[in-house]
């Protein structure tokens, strides 16, 4: 049997289609990049060891309480008694909302119980607490 | 003055450089993207109104002093004891609900580490209840 000599074999890699590659790749993170809406407070967030994940950006309302005593929903400063009433349209907005309490380690009970009840109020029901991983 | 004929050899943009300048874009946005999920503790609150006669024995109170020192039931527990606690007394009474109760001026830290050693005693039925003076 007579095996052909194949001598003409190229050795260098196609490079014609990589920027049609890069530019996937780039237009798949410019879609999925999504830039922070809301700057909020500056809060230290309590540690926590059995945190789960939120299920959907897109559903997510934040609430900040800073350790002042500050509520900020959406980068306004907000009563609490006011609570009740942006929630509850964004709750009628969308049924699945769940609110993200990212509030400061320091901040005191009182707040978050009117908060809690403010909430309520609005039917928001589903809540987080936002913290950070425990090293432990 | 002479001028030279210039043939028009065919307009065509250099693509040579085309995948750099893509490659630039990209690493931009490889690094300003923050993949930053958030995740805290999960909990539900009853809705308004919503009254539920629960016998007694099926309560257990957690309460939480403005210093972070925590009575549950009726003996005072340290913080990171609470879980061993709770598991315990949930194996004996399975329909036992937690009653979370803190002082006006408890610390928020204080009170996710109670609701996150609750978790981790996997009690669900987690009742808050407002705070007092």
């Amino acid at each position: 049997m007579k095996f052909e000599r194949r001598t003409r074999l190229s050795s260098d890699i196609p490079t014609a289609s990589m920027p049609d590659i890069i530019f996937m790749l780039l237009i798949f993170f410019m879609v999925t990049t999504v830039l922070r809406e809301f700057s909020g407070l500056p809060v230290d967030l309590p540690k926590a060891v059995r945190i789960e994940k939120l299920k959907s950006k897109n559903h997510t309302s934040h609430i900040w309480v800073s350790k002042e005593g500050l509520v900020s929903i959406e980068d306004k400063l907000f009563n609490t008694e006011d609570i009740r009433h942006i929630m509850y349209e964004r709750r009628s907005a969308d049924p699945q909302l769940t609110v993200s309490l990212k509030a400061d380690e320091l901040s005191r009970m009182e707040l978050i119980s009117g908060i809690h009840n403010e909430l309520r109020k609005a039917d928001a029901l589903a809540l987080n607490y936002a913290t950070l991983q425990a090293t432990d | 003055m002479a001028k030279k004929k210039r043939r028009f050899k065919g307009g065509e943009i250099p693509t040579a450089s085309m995948a750099d300048i893509a490659f630039l874009l990209l690493i931009f946005f490889l690094v300003t993207t923050t993949i930053d999920m958030d995740k805290g503790l999960g909990i539900v609150l009853p809705a308004e109104g919503e009254q539920v006669e629960v016998s007694s024995k099926n309560i257990l109170n957690c309460l939480i002093n403005s210093t972070g020192q925590v009575l549950l039931g009726k003996d005072p527990v340290k913080i990171s004891d609470i879980s061993q606690v709770v598991r315990q007394k949930l194996q004996e009474n399975d329909k036992l609900i937690i009653s979370v109760k803190s002082h006006e001026k408890t610390k928020y830290k204080d009170y996710i580490a109670v609701i996150d050693q609750l978790k981790t005693a996997n009690a669900t039925r987690i009742s808050i209840a407002e705070t007092q003076l």
